[in-house]
């Protein structure tokens, strides 16, 4: 027989589960506030992004299917898109990680990087087709420019941030 | 707890994302088909997060606004110094303003002018900045007792300046502010003195263009551009912007309203003056689908 964990122990495991769901909603709420900061829109959908790639190349049972389609819906709620179109661009941002996931763990951080730029550039360049289309409109490419660049800035602050709440909770001989 | 076989839970695993993103797809379909299920889910959305964004912009409001923050403290002198040059200034102006409203009202009297009714009017807070990368508006809340949301939708938005914007969605507790320089805003506007019109279309940038003035008739550098009543959307002459000539020698609107800090909002509702392409609001789904001129 297994011996029942602690309350603390159930609370750190908690904790480790819905850390990435969490502040994943909860940033998205955050980037909403009247900061008035230049590129505040564009920020949201790239933000999306980097987590949903980071978490589902290293701990991809915290953030299932179904909590990154809620999240595209809450993107698109949130900032005025198409309903439906970012839940189709996270999760296959997601079907896309998952599947690199084993060739990806090995890399450099760098090339990781590099790796997020890219899907984020094609993601934000397929949502700027998708909108487009659905306007019947050629919609300016400058926001494409700086969702680009914010996500190159973006990845390796968040990302290590994530890395070291990723060993905090997980950490067992801390415990 | 049901307990799974192995292999059926890892086909399951397996299943979900492809089912997720068949979803999602219905989802932008279903979208596409009822242009009002999207608008619906985000006035329920909006009215839930007002709330609690009002919460939360208090402080950032109250820091910005100067109250006991040190960074404002430093160049307190500097400011008082420029603040009282400008107030002289401002005295002048007063004196000529005062002059003219009082030809203004003697002129009306000679007219027999008839005033337009002043339209009712909330005041309200901007408490986020919701807009999305190729969309520009901000969630205004409400007072918790909005007992018209179908009312509020077509509303006026002006700030302390100009006007900023209007409410494309009003629910109990907060209005979602669709503002000038979005994509999809076409405002008729009058230009000058002499109001020769002009419609200034959003660009997602910071100034809305101008487009469709009368040929021969380029509009002026710094002329007044004030809202025009045709097409029946606006009343006349709400301030707007001074007309300005860009680097490629276009003509923009340099608005009046200060769109990227905005705190407080008017929303002046026009129930008689909602044009036909006002999306229909919830409630009054049947009703007012009638009770509205084409």
């Amino acid at each position: 027989m297994r011996r029942r964990p602690s309350a603390w122990r159930q609370l750190d495991a908690a904790s480790r589960y819905a850390f990435p769901v969490g502040f994943l909603i909860f940033g998205l709420f955050f980037i909403g506030l009247p900061f008035g900061l230049p590129g505040q829109a564009e920020l949201r959908p790239v933000y999306a992004m980097a987590c949903v790639f980071f978490w589902s190349l290293y701990r991809p049972s915290s953030l299932p299917a179904p909590i990154v389609a809620l999240t595209g819906v809450l993107l698109d709620l949130l900032g005025i898109s198409p309903i439906g179109l970012w839940a189709v661009l996270l999760l296959i941002l997601q079907g896309v990680t998952l599947a690199a996931r084993r060739r990806l763990i090995p890399q450099s951080f760098f090339l990781t990087w590099l790796v997020f730029s890219c899907f984020a550039t094609g993601l934000c360049g397929l949502a700027w087709v998708a909108q487009s289309v659905l306007n019947l409109a050629l919609l300016p490419p400058l926001p494409l420019m700086v969702e680009v660049l914010l996500a190159l800035g973006l990845y390796p602050a968040l990302a290590g941030f994530f890395i070291r709440a990723h060993r905090g909770p997980a950490a067992v001989e801390l415990a | 707890m049901i307990r799974l076989s192995v292999p059926f839970r890892q086909a399951l695993s397996r299943l979900t994302l492809p089912v997720m993103l068949m979803f999602s797809l219905g989802l932008v379909l279903i979208g596409r088909a009822d242009q009002n299920f999207s608008g619906h889910l985000r006035t329920d959305l909006d009215d839930l997060l007002a709330p609690a964004y009002g919460l939360v912009s208090a402080p950032i409001a109250a820091a910005e606004h100067g109250t006991g923050v040190i960074g404002q403290l430093f160049d307190l002198e500097a400011e008082n110094a420029a603040l009282k040059a400008e107030n002289e200034n401002l005295l002048q102006w007063q004196a000529v303003a005062m002059a003219l409203a009082a030809q203004n009202d003697a002129l009306k009297a000679t007219l027999k002018f008839v005033p337009s009714p002043t339209p009712k009017f909330y005041t309200g807070e901007v408490v986020a900045d919701l807009g999305g990368v190729y969309a520009r508006s901000v969630l205004v809340a409400l007072p918790a007792t909005n007992a018209d949301p179908a009312g509020m939708v077509g509303a006026i938005a002006m700030d302390g300046r100009g006007v900023a914007g209007r409410v494309v969605e009003a629910g109990t507790r907060s209005a979602r502010v669709l503002l000038i320089t979005d994509l999809n805003s076409r405002i008729p506007v009058a230009l000058g003195t002499a109001g020769s019109p002009a419609l200034m279309t959003g660009t997602n940038g910071a100034d809305p263009a101008l487009l469709y003035w009368a040929p021969g008739q380029p509009p002026a550098e710094g002329a007044m551009v004030l809202t025009s009543a045709a097409g029946g959307a606006f009343p006349p002459g709400l301030p707007v912007g001074i007309v300005h000539y860009n680097a490629q020698n276009d003509p923009v609107v340099l608005p009046l309203a200060d769109l990227d800090a905005l705190r407080m909002l008017r929303l002046f509702s026009y129930p008689e003056n909602l044009p036909v392409l006002t999306p229909i609001p919830r409630d009054t789904h049947k009703t007012s689908a009638h009770s509205r001129k084409p």
